[in-house]
């Protein structure tokens, strides 16, 4: 039945008050139990949670890249690895952490838990698909193990040609993989748009859609158009390594700017892939800690729509020094600029919507915080670099490398971890040890510092990105840069070990500890199977503070396995009728 | 599951998160569109590709194009065309409840699609004889142009990307008519007919671009 037949006349239907429980004795983790229940899992919370824990895992074996590569540095010339072995490992650290960590963290992880509970839905529109894009988020991983396995790759994630298709090594299998996971980003993206127009709770219109979803729907329409482009340039380039079919080397006719066309066509928007939902997480968590209405929700979330777009039109300014003509670049640069608008119209946003707030410091809000300040110097460096006469002076240097990080470590990842403290009692029904999560942020923020401030000055000064050895006057800004990294090595084991302990320690949660009033709180903690016993009611939006906690708690008896015959009724808020208890 | 509903009784393959089975249907049908849509931007890259080079090698696609035999393709193209309309005709059946002609319609488009593959499979053993292969085992010395091998490259990526969909949906089109002929589908529900008609459309499309850019060229 449409929804359309029956808005001629509004019936009156009964709304009750549902309060959610604090310790239910039947939730998602207890219904189906056994290695075998999450395997063949379509439940979106499990496979939720199975997402969480393999990025987890690829974070920190990027991590380790990562500090190998920092710990190499320290002197001028060889240190402890081969410059081979060093070229590996630093194309590890970016392919894993761009494609195993980044890509995935935010939607496929957290989203897939958050999502479905945000739309009052009882799973994702498509949940073996969704299952789907987990397994072969796996194969991926494992073929690109393979790779790494079976000769390595020394191309940097980029797999710039001529170089990818003439180097030795396992390219192709590690191009392949990449190719794979692709397909689960792709499954994701069209599982998560089609959600979020068809699955959701009565009454729940796209002006009441929580920041979180909007931004999750910004990030899908990026991946479904931009992940293809990225697939079939991986194809080209395995194809180019096995046929020579000389589309993109130069030796054969091709045009290896072509391959920098196709390849920054897919990875710009994907860096928005990346960092967008954080700017949901942001959304989120800032109007539960301040226990305010978000200030300017349109804004919010149609800048994130307008950041989707304006990522389409800006690919070629990572191609100023690549030959493209000037007017080209002239064209990307001011293109780059208006990326600004969006981002900053959401940054002045989230600023006003703390004023006046009643904000309370946990550690949730302390990471968004922490998030303000590096993603603002991020941000802004990136205006730096899309003018076209400073960029020729920057391009690849350690000061792109610094930018970078700032917006993907110190925008995603601490977005990341917001979300994760945030929603981690939901998750997981406990409570974390709040001191030491907030001692953990401060010892992130302190040692990203560290490490990548001195990358701007050591950048700007001329040090190249991707170095093995240099020359004697950047040594003091890599050691302390290297420093900087072990510090923040130690953060993010700190959050690891308080999160594991809280598992088995952890105070147990109550339903709604932050006193939210989005969705996802107003459900018993744990969350039932099917999410909601009761088909919930939305008559206010997620971020409505000035209305009691009674009006969010809303929802429609129902039989118990979960059909409902709600969609001929027209859910006006006089019909409402709250049984207080 | 309880027939708790009073208006309606669901379809046994109702999935028990969707509210009613017109929400199941649209969900699929507007999931399967944006996957199209995946589609369009993967072959698109491909495209792109043409154009550059058509672009910077025109006399090159002019000469090698006479290699192409143009009424294979055509028939092709008509065999294609003609697959999309019976697809069609299966879903119009199973609108009307026609049980029957879902799987006659489902087993010609089979059949069609067959056809298509047989065809392209001759041309390209064809071109294989006279040493026309792709990139760098190319070994054909009937036209005069240095990058003769690119054009073909593109030609055998194109064409054979779009050959992989036509298995995929072959392999589709045989899990609706084993459906169909175990009486899964019916007025009420026809859900995979119909996206996977929609998919089906899509690579009649393709085909449609590919035709007149590799054989049509003047």
């Amino acid at each position: 039945m449409d929804t359309a037949e029956s808005s001629s006349t509004s019936k009156k239907i009964q709304v009750h008050r549902y309060k959610p429980d604090d310790n239910p004795d039947k939730h998602f983790l207890n219904e189906e139990t056994g290695l075998w229940s999450w395997l063949t899992t379509v439940d979106h919370k499990k496979i939720g949670i199975m997402f969480l824990s393999a990025v987890t895992f690829f974070f920190f074996i990027g991590g380790i890249m990562a500090l190998l590569v920092r710990t190499e540095l320290w002197t001028p010339a060889k240190t402890f690895i081969e410059a081979n072995t060093y070229n590996q490992i630093f194309t590890l650290h970016g392919a894993i952490m761009v494609f195993l960590f980044l890509v995935p963290a935010v939607p496929a992880a957290l989203g897939n838990f958050i999502l479905p509970l945000q739309l009052g839905a009882k799973d994702v529109a498509f949940p073996r698909l969704n299952l789907l894009s987990f397994y072969l988020y796996l194969t991926g991983a494992f073929v690109a193990v393979f790779a790494i396995l079976n000769g390595g790759i020394d191309t940097g994630w980029t797999f710039y040609t001529p170089y990818s298709s003439t180097t030795g090594g396992a390219v192709t299998t590690m191009v392949f993989g990449v190719f794979i996971i692709g397909f689960s980003s792709i499954l994701t993206g069209v599982n998560f748009i089609t959600t979020i127009h068809k699955m959701r709770a009565p009454g729940l219109t796209w002006d009441k859609l929580s920041l979180f979803s909007w931004s999750l729907y910004a990030t899908s329409i990026i991946q479904i158009l931009a992940t293809p482009v990225l697939a079939i340039t991986l194809a080209l380039l395995g194809m180019e390594r096995i046929l020579g079919i000389g589309i993109f080397d130069p030796a054969m006719g091709g045009d290896p700017v072509l391959f920098q066309h196709f390849f920054w066509f897919y990875s710009h928007p994907a860096v928005y892939i990346m960092i967008v939902p954080g700017f949901g997480v942001v959304s989120e968590v800032i109007t539960t800690f301040s226990r305010k209405h978000i200030f300017g929700y349109w804004a919010i979330a149609l800048s994130s729509l307008a950041i989707a777009f304006i990522s389409f039109l800006v690919w070629g300014h990572h191609m100023f020094v690549s030959g493209q003509a000037s007017l080209a670049s002239m064209v990307f640069s001011f293109l780059t600029f208006l990326v600004g608008i969006p981002t900053g119209i959401k940054m002045f946003n989230w600023t006003a919507t703390l004023y006046k707030g009643s904000i309370d410091l946990k550690s949730p809000l302390l990471y968004i915080f922490g998030f303000f300040f590096l993603f603002l110097v991020g941000g802004l460096t990136g205006i730096v670099l899309a003018s076209i006469a400073l960029d020729v002076h920057l391009h690849d240097t350690y000061y792109v490398v610094a930018h970078f990080h700032f917006v993907m470590v110190g925008g995603m990842v601490m977005a990341l971890l917001a979300g994760v403290h945030y929603w981690w009692p939901k998750i997981t029904g406990r409570m974390y040890n709040e001191i030491m999560a907030k001692i953990a942020c401060g010892i992130i923020f302190v040692g990203f510092n560290v490490t990548f401030l001195p990358q701007f000055v050591m950048g700007s000064q001329g040090m190249p990105r991707r170095y093995f050895n240099y020359i004697e006057q950047f040594q003091p800004f890599h050691q302390v840069s290297t420093i900087g990294s072990y510090i923040l090595g130690l953060g993010f084991l700190m959050v690891f070990y308080y999160l594991v302990k809280s598992l088995f320690t952890g105070k147990k949660a109550t339903a709604n500890p932050w006193g939210s009033r989005a969705l996802e709180w107003q459900i018993n903690t744990l969350p039932p199977l099917h999410n909601f016993h009761h088909i919930p009611v939305i008559i206010n939006g997620p971020y409505d503070y000035h209305k009691p906690m009674e009006e969010f708690q809303l929802g429609l008896a129902e039989s118990t396995d979960g059909h409902g015959q709600e969609s001929d009724l027209e859910i006006t808020s006089d019909g409402k009728e709250i049984n207080a208890e | 599951m309880a027939d708790h509903s009073s208006s309606t009784t669901h379809s046994r393959f109702f999935q028990h998160h969707f509210v009613d089975a017109d929400q199941q249907f649209a969900t699929a049908k507007l999931g399967m569109w944006i996957f199209l849509v995946t589609e369009i931007l993967m072959f698109g890259g491909l495209f792109a590709a043409y154009i550059v080079f058509r672009l910077w090698y025109p006399d090159l696609f002019t000469q090698a194009s006479t290699e192409l035999n143009t009424f294979w393709g055509g028939v092709n193209t008509v065999v294609l065309i003609g697959s999309s309309l019976t697809v069609a005709m299966a879903i119009k059946s199973a609108q009307l409840n026609q049980k029957k002609n879902i799987a006659i319609n489902l087993g010609i488009t089979l059949a069609l699609a067959a056809v298509f593959m047989v065809i392209k499979y001759f041309e390209w053993t064809h071109k294989f004889e006279l040493g026309i292969f792709p990139g760098q085992f190319y070994d054909f010395g009937g036209i005069e142009h240095e990058k003769a091998n690119v054009f073909f490259s593109l030609y055998y990526l194109m064409t054979g990307l779009h050959g992989i969909h036509v298995l995929v949906g072959m392999g589709l089109m045989g899990w609706l008519l084993w459906r169909s002929l175990n009486n899964h589908f019916n007025s009420e529900y026809y859900t995979p007919i119909e996206i996977t008609g929609l998919y089906w459309h899509l690579v009649d499309i393709i085909w449609i671009f590919l035709f007149p850019l590799f054989y049509l060229i003047e």
